[in-house]
């Protein structure tokens, strides 16, 4: 599953469509840092609207997201969170995560 | 009392990544009936996905083995989910249990697998030995 992004104003939009289990995250992983390692953005935007399943793969994803755009020197935002994706992340603390400086825009 | 049985589904899978997929739409088929809501579907969906992958990824690591999910629904609306494998198995339950306890944190596993079945699901029991494999054993009352 590749994932179709947006690049504009330095701004790197990623779309997770679909079911983000451990079997789809892999291939989804390589993309998105492929992508913010080959146009260094200044903001990454996680965009979750079309997020039909999630589980600890998908957290996995992200969080993993987040330090690799931090490594990076851009900022990571949340955009677009369904409801079964937000209790997953404050289950593992991340909505706090997201307060500490990464954006955390969540709608 | 012996609760009585409203439904039973075996199903034997290989320890493929794309049969995590597989064991959700399973699972949402044998409740297709029941009218549960999309939350309550959701948690054990997710539930289901983690036990399954845990057998995958952990128990079976790269190997090729069985995986087994039996789906059990009870009269009065309670289900039992199953999730059986022949892999390693595991040396310490208890420590596998605590959040963000992992033993592949390479490859971005989180540690939240059991705390996100325990919190989706009413009960969760495991019963591992190491050499033969484990069993994870959830419950969820669907209806009132």
């Amino acid at each position: 599953m590749e994932p179709e992004m947006k690049w504009e104003d330095e701004t790197l939009t990623v779309y997770l469509r679909g079911e983000l289990d451990h079997h789809n995250t892999c291939r989804l992983r390589e993309a998105i840092d492929g992508a913010m390692r080959r146009l260094l953005p200044r903001c990454v935007v996680l965009d979750l609207s079309q997020t039909a399943f999630c589980d600890s793969a998908a957290l996995g994803l992200i969080l993993g997201r987040v330090r690799e755009a931090r490594r990076l020197g851009a900022s990571l935002t949340l955009e677009n969170v369904p409801p079964a994706v937000r209790r997953i992340l404050d289950l593992a603390g991340g909505a706090e995560f997201f307060q500490n400086g990464t954006g955390g825009k969540r709608t | 009392m012996k609760k009585r049985q409203k439904n039973r589904l075996t199903a034997t899978f290989l320890s493929r990544s794309e049969n995590e997929a597989l064991s959700r739409v399973l699972v949402a088929g044998f409740l297709m009936d029941l009218r549960v809501s999309v939350e309550t579907l959701s948690d054990v969906k997710t539930a289901v996905s983690e036990a399954v992958t845990n057998a995958i990824v952990h128990g079976y690591r790269q190997e090729e083995g069985q995986v087994r999910l039996d789906l059990l629904l009870f009269e009065d609306g309670c289900l039992r989910v199953t999730v059986t494998d022949r892999g390693c198995g595991i040396s310490d339950v208890a420590r596998a249990r605590e959040p963000f306890f992992t033993t592949d944190a390479e490859h971005e596993r989180t540690g939240m697998g059991f705390p996100i079945m325990e919190s989706f699901m009413d009960r969760v029991r495991i019963h591992s030995r190491v050499g033969h494999g484990t069993r994870v054993r959830m419950e969820k009352q669907l209806l009132p």
